[in-house]
């Protein structure tokens, strides 16, 4: 991984106060060499990596809790993942962020506690599959009880 | 700073969040961008090259689908590279690079051969679950030692 390399950074946004357009300002005023493009869901940018990774820290305290940054492989306006030449239809990534998307809410709500120092310890509840042996129990007491 | 390999590879949130917390995710994204600044494909990142499943041949055997080769050409040096890992077990769909159950399955069995230190989660389903998915994470982040940013 070089310094120099050029990469492509997604600025996911879900804040109800700070638009994209306050992210843009901000990386005009920095004057940092990257290409930054506006989307539906914040921005992307591109540029070299050390540049990149230094706008990306800037950007986040804007808002810390509802911005969301990832990597990206392709730069903005690639036509490989552009729908006009595609023919339309979901860009790919796009089934992978609407799954997360309805989540951002709760991860800026438990990033708030941590900054509060709360919730330390907190495990999520996995449900296991149930026994076969229950399984068949259940069915033969549903059986029993119907005739 | 530690290298963590996030499954689902392409995930914004585990992406996200290791990051923030002082880490360095290890995602398919930064290969796929790679292979996309590389001059010489054809049409990157639908295609690979013929030399991707003879990379992957490193991870499966050559009767393996050559899609399982292609995929671990760009999931395999990120696993070599990985200190830790954050799995989501069964997301609920897995698309493009990640589409791939069978690739999925050996990622998997790969990360859990390496002897380094894994997270394994669900994905969250309601609010309360979604916070601690966020907490297991940064208490599994802090675990492993304090990041440089």
């Amino acid at each position: 991984m070089n310094d120099d390399d050029i990469i492509s950074k997604m600025i996911v946004l879900h804040s109800t106060f700070t638009l994209p357009s306050d992210l843009v300002i901000r990386i005009y005023e920095s004057k940092a060499d990257i290409i930054v493009k506006e989307t539906c869901f914040g921005l992307i940018i591109e540029g070299k990596r050390s540049v990149v990774d230094e706008v990306a820290r800037e950007i986040r305290t804007l808002d810390p809790n509802r911005i969301f940054i990832k990597e990206r492989g392709v730069p903005p306006g690639d036509p490989h993942r552009c729908r006009v030449g595609r023919g339309g239809g979901p860009k790919p990534g796009f089934h992978q962020h609407e799954l997360e998307f309805p989540f951002l809410p709760y991860i800026t709500s438990a990033l708030e506690e941590i900054e509060r120092g709360e919730g330390k310890g907190t495990k999520m509840t996995r449900s296991l599959p149930i026994h076969i042996e229950t399984f068949k129990d259940i069915i033969e007491k549903e059986v029993a009880q119907s005739k | 700073m530690v290298k963590v390999f996030i499954y689902p590879s392409n995930s914004l949130i585990l992406s996200d969040l290791i990051d923030r917390f002082g880490h360095e995710p290890l995602a398919v994204m930064r290969e796929v961008g790679k292979k996309i600044r590389t001059v010489g494909l054809d049409s990157p990142p639908i295609n690979i090259t013929p030399e991707d499943p003879k990379i992957g041949l490193k991870y499966a055997a050559v009767e393996v689908p050559s899609g399982v080769r292609g995929r671990m050409a760009l999931l395999g040096p990120l696993l070599e590279e990985a200190e830790a890992a954050v799995i989501v077990m069964e997301p609920d769909i897995a698309f493009g690079c990640m589409g791939c159950a069978r690739t999925n399955e050996l990622v998997n069995f790969l990360v859990r051969t390496k002897n380094i230190p894994i997270l394994e989660l669900d994905y969250p389903r309601t609010e309360e679950d979604a916070k601690a998915f966020v907490h297991m994470i940064h208490d599994f982040t802090d675990g492993l030692g304090k990041g440089d940013k």
